[in-house]
């Protein structure tokens, strides 16, 4: 037999067919802006339909990325997307669900969402644009600021410790798990790929600079004349190594912790080798809390790969295992599958 | 031994009788109770039930905070209520009797487990003396069985530990009681076969204590007559027994079947909404996909996303949950995409009373929302029109593009009724009518989707799940433009924004029935309820007529918007009354959108209202109207 439903081959496409035609409202000089750019620019190489795309957000700046995408998009309500995602990638296996989330709308308001769709492994890619401050409201403390920033509404400093976005989402149980910045789009590129190919839920935190309300915030790790020396590539089964000489790598000591160490004075065969795809997240966690804050190496790229399954699959399969056990819903059946009787 | 013959027991016929089994949580009562309806509905008798449990699981044993009761009412006749009183109260312990005997008319029976009638029983339930020895009780007939002991003596010999046979005294009772009523004793030993399947010593501990109650009934010589109540007259056709929350489950799969839409139920746990959520997530060959979701937001919002992808989105919920949904109904509101919010409502506010039936959310379901954001309200008046009135608000969601809200209770999501049941091909058809392709024609002559150009009759915006090319979309919770959809704040757009979602929903009226008046020629009094306080007033109303006098009945079913002929209907009438489960909602309601001087009857007790109530309160308006007229009639004569 002739297969009659031969498909469609995907249309070539370019950035411009992934550009919507609103004007794009963000500051000028937003990171959001190359964030953004990095999608659309991506979205041609990944062999996907703009039809069976889906771009999901909360509230936020980041937020109204879904109105820049000429695909399927939603700009729901604050901190809910992962949940909105959920119900929609569940039902709809067929297409690619994107949720592109804040540190607030992710890890404060939305915080319970964002753990249960990571734990439930829904087939579902999270952009996290973490600038360590809220954008939209003008400028207060965010759930990922650091201890005594001051801000509009902490004069005296901030009285909390922060969130690790990285250590949540392995917390979670996350199944995919990264980080990327907006100053380098390759990397970004690179690293959205990975997080699509996934199956499951995939959780990137986008280090984001707020040029208004938090500028610089990252700038002594991502600035490209520190990159080299702050920013630690991790590339899975390679030794963990940085430095403009490679000088620079990265040891677990007995106690299982992770230091960054001259490779002079361990030698080469004492690095970590990266491991994506170790089914313990111990590695990928401590490597998360590698760096205390963007003022040390902080290691960038893919933290966690693995494979688990995913929650709408599952979901798919008890309905078709339903089916098979039982036939097909038999509605007058199901009238009567408690006590029926008969009146003459 | 003498040998006196034994007089054979009388055997009575009754019309109707109301039975309420009351013990600990745990003693089984729910179970017995449920039993007893069944073989009732088996018999072919009309029946309604009460079950009436306390929020906790299992309270301290032989309080009055644990008593847990179950109520039924059987009928030859077609009756609308589970009963004002019981004629038969099944005390297993003190505090089952306490908390129940108020309830009770004078000469009603009490059946009590005698063997639980110690001091310690009695003092855990706050009797000073034993009301069985005080003549406290004298208004009744009591009976003393030693349930307990009978029970544990009748599988002695089988071996099963003490404890468990203890435990099989609820079917003891049941036995007693299905002796009583002539009621047929094969389908409850079935059921037992069935349901302890595995757990032989247990099966055979409760077929042995049911039959040992039924043996008791018959041979003890305590009992002066048995009764019976007969078959009910009904239409020909198949029945079920069903509670409203399972109704609500069956109307949703029809729903998805009458639709072609996969159904998808957002939820989390809440009392008394759950067993919507275990009844569907049973039924998984339908296609049917169930999310327990992490909190109730997140249940609304992956039925919203659901929605979106072009499922039926449902969720359920009670209480606290409907408020926590509220922001994400307003984002409903705004996308226009259909959702189902079903609200089993509870006592409130806050935790309130949790297993406890009220009907005070109809304002919440009105206005509980930020900004102006209308949506449709339906209400179910009985445990079986919880399937139709599902039906009836996933056919306006669909059709409207609109988060509707289904309002049910307490009292309906437990109690059941018999239903005749129904062919599929006879239910409503849903057509989902999703957009096709490009709606507009830009001035360049490209073609172009607009998420919200209006559909002319229904104001309803096309429905354009993702997978098209060429629809490509994006909608969201800010205001956008009337047409293409992209977000617009200036005035005059939100202005003409917020008046067309009103009038949508306000269109409604013209695509709903009339309002259903049970009407005798010459009533000048109006009884006007909504939901749950079907049955009471149906009953109150009937006792009124049988009196010879004359009073009219409506109940309101769509309750936003209302029946367009609403407000003409209730101009007809001297007296409007409307008798809620709250303080007043659907009273303020008609009093602001119509201007008349509706009277409210109200009542918050946890349990839904007597007929008595109902009657006394018409019969009040009736001698009211009549003085007032004669009143009128003495003033016009000594004017002359």
């Amino acid at each position: 037999m002739t297969d009659v439903t031969e498909a469609v081959p995907v249309p070539l496409t370019t950035r411009k067919d992934w550009s919507s035609d609103q004007e794009v409202r963000w500051c000028p000089g937003c990171g959001d802006y190359s964030i953004l750019s990095a999608v659309q620019m991506l979205m041609p190489d990944l062999g996907v339909r703009r039809e069976s795309t889906v771009f999901l957000s909360g509230i936020g700046c980041a937020a109204r990325f879904p109105y820049y995408m000429d695909t399927y998009g939603m700009h729901s309500i604050h901190g809910r997307a992962p949940a909105i995602a959920t119900g929609l990638a569940t039902t709809r296996p067929d297409l690619d669900v994107w949720v592109v989330t804040g540190d607030g709308d992710a890890l404060s308001i939305g915080g319970n969402h964002l753990i249960h769709a990571l734990r439930r492994n829904v087939n579902i890619t999270i952009l996290l644009f973490n600038n360590q401050i809220y954008g939209l409201t003008k400028g207060q403390y965010s759930p990922t600021s650091e201890m005594a920033k001051v801000t509009k509404s902490t004069p005296f400093g901030s009285l909390e410790h922060p969130f690790n976005p990285l250590s949540l989402a392995l917390g979670a149980e996350a199944s995919f798990v990264a980080r990327t910045h907006d100053m380098d789009r390759k990397h970004m590129m690179e690293t959205f790929r990975r997080a699509h190919a996934h199956k499951g839920a995939s959780f990137v935190e986008i280090y984001q600079n707020c040029n208004v309300f938090n500028d610089g915030a990252f700038e002594q790790i991502t600035g490209k004349e520190h990159r080299a020396d702050m920013l630690i590539p991790l590339v899975h089964a390679e030794p963990i190594r940085f430095g403009a000489e490679g000088q620079f790598g990265v040891i677990m000591d007995p106690d299982g912790s992770v230091e960054v160490v001259l490779v002079a004075d361990v030698g080469e065969d004492a690095l970590l080798v990266h491991d994506e795809h170790k089914e313990n997240p111990g590695l990928a966690f401590q490597l998360s809390r590698l760096s205390r804050g963007p003022y040390e190496p902080t290691p960038v790229g893919v933290f966690r790969d693995v494979d688990h399954e995913e929650y709408g699959e599952q979901m798919a399969d008890q309905i078709a295992m339903a089916t098979e056990r039982r036939g097909p819903g038999d509605f007058a059946a199901l009238l009567r599958s408690g006590s029926s009787w008969t009146v003459e | 031994m003498s040998d006196t013959t034994i007089e054979p027991t009388h055997h009575q016929l009754i019309d109707r009788v109301v039975i309420r089994f009351a013990g600990d949580s745990g003693d089984g009562m729910q179970l017995a109770g449920d039993r007893f309806t069944t073989s009732s509905a088996l018999f072919g008798n009309d029946l309604a039930t009460f079950p009436d449990f306390p929020a906790e699981i299992r309270a301290p044993a032989g309080t009055l905070a644990g008593v847990s009761a179950f109520q039924v009412h059987i009928s030859d006749h077609d009756i609308s209520t589970p009963g004002d009183s019981p004629n038969v109260l099944v005390a297993m312990n003190p505090a089952a009797l306490r908390a129940n005997v108020a309830a009770l008319p004078q000469g009603a029976t009490i059946i009590v487990n005698s063997d639980a009638f110690d001091d310690r029983n009695l003092t855990k339930a706050g009797y000073e003396s034993d009301p069985l020895a005080d003549g406290s009780l004298s208004a009744f007939t009591v009976y003393e069985v030693p349930m307990t002991s009978i029970t544990t003596e009748s599988s002695k010999e089988i071996g099963v530990k003490p404890r468990d046979a203890e435990r099989s005294k609820n079917f003891f009772a049941l036995g007693l009681i299905s002796w009583l009523y002539t009621r047929p004793v094969e389908p409850t030993l079935e059921w037992i076969a069935e349901k302890y399947v595995g757990k032989e010593l247990i099966l055979e501990a409760n077929q042995r204590a049911f039959k040992a109650g039924y043996h008791f009934g018959e041979t003890a010589e305590l009992f002066e007559s048995s009764y019976e109540v007969r078959p009910a007259v009904l239409a020909p056709g198949e029945y079920a027994n069903i509670t409203g929350n399972t109704a609500a489950a069956w109307g949703l799969v029809a729903a998805s079947i009458r639709s072609g839409l996969p159904l998808f139920l957002g939820t989390y746990p809440i009392t008394p909404a759950s067993d919507i959520l275990h009844e569907l997530s049973k039924h998984k060959q339908f296609g049917v996909r169930t999310f327990q979701a992490e909190d109730e937001i997140s249940g609304i919002g992956a039925a919203l996303g659901a929605a979106f992808g072009g499922a039926l989105g449902v969720t359920t919920t009670s209480g606290p949950g409907i408020d926590l949904k509220a922001e994400m109904m307003g984002l409903a509101i705004s996308l226009e995409l259909p959702l189902l919010i079903i609200d089993i409502q509870r006592g409130g506010p806050s935790t309130g009373l949790p297993t406890k039936t009220e009907q005070a959310d109809l304002l919440h379901a009105m206005y509980g929302r930020h900004g102006e954001a209308p949506m449709p309200i339906i209400a179910a008046k009985t445990p079986s029109h919880c399937f139709d009135a599902t039906l009836e608000a996933v056919r306006i969601a669909v059709k409207y593009r609109t988060p509707v809200m289904l309002l049910s209770d307490g009292y309906l999501a437990n109690g059941t009724e018999p239903w005749k049941l129904p062919d599929l091909e006879s239910l409503p058809e849903i057509d989902p009518g999703f957009a096709t392709g490009p709606n507009h024609v830009e001035e360049d002559g490209t073609e172009d989707f607009w998420p919200y150009l209006r559909d002319e009759d229904t104001l309803a915006r096309p429905w354009a799940p993702p997978g098209l090319a060429g629809l490509e979309h994006r909608i969201g919770g800010l205001e956008k433009s009337d047409g293409p959809g992209n977000v617009a704040y200036d005035g005059a757009n939100h202005e003409h924004m917020t008046r067309l979602r009103a009038a949508k929903v306000a269109g409604i009226a013209a695509d709903i029935p009339p309002t259903d008046v049970d009407h005798e020629e010459g009533a000048e009094i109006l009884v006007i309820g909504w939901g749950s306080t079907y049955g009471a007033i149906a009953a109150g109303v009937q006792r009124v007529r049988a009196r010879g006098l004359k009073v009219d009945q409506a109940h309101l079913v769509h309750l936003n918007p209302f029946p367009a002929d609403l407000g003409d209907v209730l101009k007809r009438y001297e007296r409007v009354l409307v008798p809620e489960v709250n303080l007043g909602q659907l009273s303020r309601l008609l009093r602001a959108e119509y201007l008349v001087d509706a009277r409210s009857l109200t009542q918050v007790s946890g349990i839904p209202f007597r007929a008595a109530a109902m009657e006394s309160a018409i019969l009040q308006l009736i001698e009211e109207l009549t003085a007032e007229k004669k009143a009128e009639d003495d003033e016009e004569g000594s004017d002359r």
